[in-house]
């Protein structure tokens, strides 16, 4: 049982990088607790801004910063972060440029209980329709760690999403694997049926896998973890090779992961396909485990649909 | 350049923008006219720029806020030789990089701007960048005076404060006109200079067509430790053109021919009155 969230992986990551670097950034909008970013505001004092609660001005200042030659990590709720500072994220962040990664925490059904305010199940939608804007989704704490170094080094907006509470593993350690912007990773190979994932649903992805197997069914599972730009290749293969596809995702039905995969297919290699996301309507109360399990998104759900997909 | 080598300087590109807007037919004519003298102080007198030297790392930047009134600004950055003047005529057309607002594909252009609100909180990270790397440079954001209507310049106006950031200057280009009349009339403002005083800043009012007094002020920058400043310069939209001054549709109104004819005209006798003083001067 993993016990480790994947912002605690993010503020330790930068802070190791940071020691060394010094225009690494981290701004907080009254979220450095929630962020797990009370070490890095303590070691690095000067590293390290807190503009209070202003969404629009945590993106617009680090669109100053960056273009000064900083590397700023916003680092708020996605839920207002992708919604109250669009035109931000559009205009100062893509439209102009600026080296800034947005890191959108407590991300999805994360906030579950609070309601529709707090959940962010349409930022994928509004950020992957941005030009120049980055759209990734960490699957746990060892591919957070390789993205967070990947994004250092890499120049350009970036949106980042992760969850408030520790995911299971999908990866057995940080060195398994690699995490190239824009380049999917084939989690487990198989013929009859492919399952896309993001985030916290690869995980639900892998369970999927073993379910299928004992049925007799060969999935392969592609962890898509930069949804923009999306691995095009990765998909047209797979729909290529074994015929059926479902997406996965902690977001709404409309415009997400699914929504991606499907402008692919549709127009290069149609398949059977299924998309399996949030309801388009405010996500019902309750844990993440709960949420996912309503709508779906668990590995019962996704055999089940696989088995209807290939007719058995 | 002195002061008054500045004043013809400012009839000059009012008379470049004219021309640029009426070959265009498209402009926004009358804020551009009310934040030339502004605009002609810093680029002209001020900052630390180097035009063969745009991306230089201790220039002092200008940020756009109000980016619609970018004429002034593409008339003075090809004067300065960014870019060339025969440039300009390429304003607004098809493919051009010289479009309605500023594009930092343009050497000269720091960040793109347009939507009301921004740059005031990128300015303010630019200077917080600045105090962080113990860097001299400083950085002017001209807002305008409807866009303070939008709760983001606050919450940059909030931090400018917070962070003391004395190397900012923000403007009001105070011209109390927007586009669908009086500023008053449509989100009372007033009083402004007390807001942004109450919010921290170190409030200058001054008339801001009046280039002696900008370059006064402007030439104290610091003018508060610890605070950033607010030059609250009153203006006149449509500044220069007596048939333009004050007329809230001047905002976007491109001139015809006649107006054209007419509004150099009165350009030129202003240079000719500013030379004949100059010479009573010596």
């Amino acid at each position: 049982m993993n016990k480790i969230p994947n912002r605690q992986v993010i503020c330790e990551t930068l802070a190791e990088l940071a020691r060394d670097d010094r225009d690494i950034m981290v701004l907080a909008s009254d979220s450095r607790g929630s962020a797990a970013m009370a070490p890095f505001a303590k070691e690095f004092p000067d590293q390290f801004v807190e503009v209070g609660i202003a969404e629009q001005n945590i993106v617009g200042i680090s669109a100053g910063l960056a273009h000064s030659g900083k590397k700023p990590f916003v680092t708020s709720p996605a839920c207002f972060l992708s919604m109250r500072s669009i035109e931000q994220i559009k205009v100062d962040v893509a439209y102009s440029g600026t080296n800034v990664k947005l890191v959108g925490i407590s991300g999805g059904v994360s906030y579950g209980a609070l309601g529709m305010s707090h959940h962010s199940v349409q930022d994928i939608a509004v950020a992957r329709a941005i030009p120049g804007l980055a759209v990734v989704l960490p699957a746990d704490r060892h591919e957070t760690k390789r993205m967070t170094e990947a994004l250092v080094k890499h120049e350009g907006g970036v949106y980042v999403r992760i969850g408030r509470n520790p995911v299971e593993d999908s990866y057995e350690s940080a060195e398994d694997g690699e995490f190239v912007l824009g380049k999917a990773v084939t989690m487990r190979d198989g013929s009859d049926v492919t399952i896309v994932a993001a985030g916290e649903t690869v995980r639900v992805a892998l369970d999927a896998h073993e379910a299928l197997k004992a049925a007799g069914v060969s999935s392969r599972v592609i962890n898509m973890h930069t949804i923009k730009p999306l691995d095009e290749e990765a998909v047209l293969r797979a729909a290529r090779e074994t015929g059926h596809v479902i997406t996965v995702e902690e977001h709404s039905i409309h415009g997400g992961l699914g929504a991606a995969v499907a402008e692919v297919l549709v127009q290069r290699h149609p398949v059977p396909m299924r998309i399996v996301g949030i309801a388009d309507e405010p996500a019902i109360a309750g844990k993440t485990s709960e949420v996912f399990e309503h709508y779906g998104i668990s590995a019962d759900n996704l055999k089940r649909l696989a088995l209807e997909l290939l007719g058995r | 350049m002195n002061n008054t080598e500045l004043k013809a300087k400012a009839i000059q590109i009012r008379m470049d923008l004219l021309r640029m807007i009426h070959g265009a037919k498209t402009g926004h004519t009358g804020g551009s006219l009310s934040n030339t003298d502004i605009l002609t102080a810093l680029y002209y007198r001020i900052m630390n720029i180097d035009p063969a030297r745009p991306k230089w790392e201790d220039r002092d930047r200008f940020i756009a806020s109000k980016g619609h009134s970018v004429e002034s600004l593409w008339c003075i950055l090809a004067d300065l030789g960014f870019f060339s003047k025969e440039e300009l005529a390429t304003f607004s057309q098809f493919g051009t990089r010289l479009i309605g607002h500023p594009n930092n594909k343009v050497p000269g252009i720091e960040m793109n701007t347009g939507a009301l609100g921004h740059g005031l909180a990128i300015s303010v990270g630019m200077a917080l960048a600045a105090k962080r790397d113990g860097k001299a440079y400083r950085v002017f954001c001209l807002m305008g005076d409807g866009e303070q209507a939008e709760g983001s310049v606050w919450e940059a106006a909030m931090a400018g404060a917070h962070y003391g950031l004395d190397n900012l200057v923000g403007f009001v280009d105070r011209n109390r006109l927007q586009i669908s009349g009086s500023t008053e009339e449509v989100m009372g403002l007033d009083p402004l200079d007390e807001k942004w005083a109450a919010f921290g800043w170190n409030v200058v009012s001054l008339d801001g067509n009046d280039i002696d007094a900008l370059v006064a002020a402007l030439e104290r920058v610091p003018a508060a430790i610890g605070k950033p400043t607010l030059i609250m310069a009153n203006t006149v939209k449509g500044k220069g053109i007596s048939f333009a001054e004050n007329i809230p549709h001047w905002h976007h109104h491109v001139p015809s021919d006649e107006e054209l004819a007419r509004a150099l005209t009165e350009l030129k006798e202003a240079a000719e009155r500013l030379a004949r003083l100059e010479g009573q001067v010596r």
